[in-house]
């Protein structure tokens, strides 16, 4: 009995989004009267950053800082339409309505800012630091505050912006079934090392390393963090989350989350990830769908590992002792028959 | 149920209220004295959320009777930063994501400050062990424990 050690690779494509009726996300952006963009949105901000990655895509459209974008979400009741933040459309649905409606209000924007000068506003640029400028002529300028001050209080116009994204809803061809389920695809790819106790049964991983090719990673931190935290996940979809683990029958199960065994701050194996980006054409400033893909390379990767460990291959997850266990009794059992 | 009354230093503070007999710690911080940055998740102390340090010590608060800290000093994650600045595990914590949902991170930092307090240097077992009782679904804690080792190193520099 021994400990043995293994390693699996495996690589994914992952599909940004999937095929609903129809898939829209709708956004919606005005100015407050001292030039602040709000961007209302219906969709759901679950801790994975969303707020901040639309702020910094209506940002960068409406040419303002970041700091002067607010983000007001998820009123289902109040808010205009978002199909919702899952299947990894978040970034992707919301940030191509959200590029739509800022163009729009920017060109309100740019053609207040051309009246209050008297230029054409075509000729007029902004700094991205708060002011509209006449190219080549940067002394000519108006600030943004200025600006929606003039909309609101002189001119009368509403520095505004509509969008929409839709994705429509695809049928598979009747002759040959093909369909778009997706959009864009991203991918991945994990090589697992892991340790595997032959007596017990259990699982170590002992390394993670990964490349994950996302488009554009719109917000490097919150990219490292999700993938991070995802290949935490990964492994615990592999080896760990079942809501009946070990039990005889379903009355000795868990009754609720506490009782659902993840991985530890102990269990951690040692992670490292490579970001790769091939912008993609269909995705706001190239991004494509990082969410769901975070844990999921992980989890062919580590049962090839443990394949090449002891030699058995589990296919039911998660990949608990009891079942690596009766794998190896099994072929010690056709071994010697 | 009769009304006993409780008294103790929190933050800094002193607190006083009435509460009923049984009431947990947790109920009385958050339903009584409004102190919310104490977060309440299992209520039956698996998963850490609710940490607080009494009189130094790393406690559950969903496990301690509101009337067994009188006279106590009880911090909370509030009490961390001073002045407006942020306490170098607050800073570590936001420098290294070491938060996401932000559901466990009240506990996380009293669990780092409890393990600091004590000892300045830990190794990544000592962090580790620190926080293996609470739980966060979110970050793979591999940050969590990266914010931790930066924030003890911090600390030792600056005390150099
Ligand atoms: S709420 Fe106290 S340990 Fe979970
Ligand atoms: S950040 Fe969400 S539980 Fe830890």
């Amino acid at each position: 009995m021994a400990l043995k050690r293994g390693r699996g690779v495996a690589a994914i494509n992952y599909p940004t989004g999937m095929n609903l009726g129809g898939d829209p996300t709708h956004a919606l952006v005005h100015s407050t009267p001292t030039g602040n963009f709000m961007v209302s949105l219906s969709s759901v901000d679950l801790g994975q950053g969303m707020r901040q990655v639309v702020a910094q895509i209506c940002a960068e459209t409406i040419g303002v800082p970041v700091e002067r974008v607010i983000v007001d979400a998820a009123d289902t009741d109040t808010g205009p339409l978002c199909m919702g933040t899952f299947a990894s459309r978040g970034t992707h649905r919301i940030g191509n309505a959200v590029i739509q409606a800022a163009r729009e209000a920017r060109q309100v924007m740019l053609e207040v800012a051309a009246e209050a000068l008297e230029v054409d506003a075509g000729d007029l640029e902004t700094d991205g630091e708060g002011n509209i400028q006449v190219k080549g002529a940067p002394a000519r300028a108006i600030s943004i505050t200025d600006a929606a001050l003039a909309a609101h209080f002189r001119q009368g116009r509403a520095i505004s912006g509509r969008g929409i994204f839709l994705v429509p809803r695809s049928y598979p061809e009747a002759a040959t079934g093909a369909m778009k389920p997706a959009t864009c695809y991203a991918h991945a790819c994990t090589v697992a090392e892991v340790e595997v106790d032959d007596e017990t049964g259990e699982v170590a991983v002992l390394s993670l390393k990964n490349v994950f090719e996302v488009g554009r990673a719109v917000n490097p931190k919150l990219v490292e963090q999700q993938l991070v935290g995802g290949a935490w996940m990964g492994m615990s979809h592999a080896l760990y989350e079942t809501t009946e683990p070990y039990y005889p029958s379903r009355e000795h199960g868990p009754t609720d989350f506490n009782m659902y065994l993840m991985p530890g701050p102990g269990d951690v194996p040692r992670i490292e990830t490579v970001v790769l980006e091939r912008p993609a054409p269909d995705g706001p400033y190239g991004a494509k769908g990082t969410g769901e893909m975070c844990a999921n390379p992980h989890i062919p990767a580590i049962a090839n590992a443990i394949f090449d460990a002891v030699g058995v291959r589990i296919d039911t997850l998660p990949i608990t002792p009891e079942r690596i266990l009766r794998a190896l009794q099994e072929r010690s059992r056709r071994a010697a028959a | 149920m009769p009304k006993v009354a409780i008294r103790f230093t929190l933050n800094g503070s002193e607190a006083a209220e009435f509460v009923e007999s049984g009431t947990t710690l947790l109920g009385a911080l958050r339903d009584k004295l409004g102190e919310t940055s104490v977060k309440g998740g299992c209520l039956q102390g698996t998963c850490g959320a609710c940490s607080v340090i009494i009189d130094g010590a790393l406690k559950l608060s969903c496990l301690t009777l509101a009337e067994s800290c009188q006279d106590a000093r009880i911090e909370t994650v509030a009490a961390l930063a001073r002045g407006g600045l942020l306490h170098p595990l607050q800073r570590a914590f936001v420098e290294t994501f070491a938060t996401q949902c932000g559901f466990c991170t009240s506990g996380m930092l009293m669990a780092a400050k409890a393990l600091l307090d004590h000892n300045a240097t830990p190794s990544r077992e000592d962090v580790i062990e620190a926080i293996s009782g609470n739980i966060c679904r979110c970050t793979g804690y591999e940050p969590i424990i990266q914010a931790i080792l930066a924030a003890s190193r911090a600390a030792t520099s600056t005390a150099a």
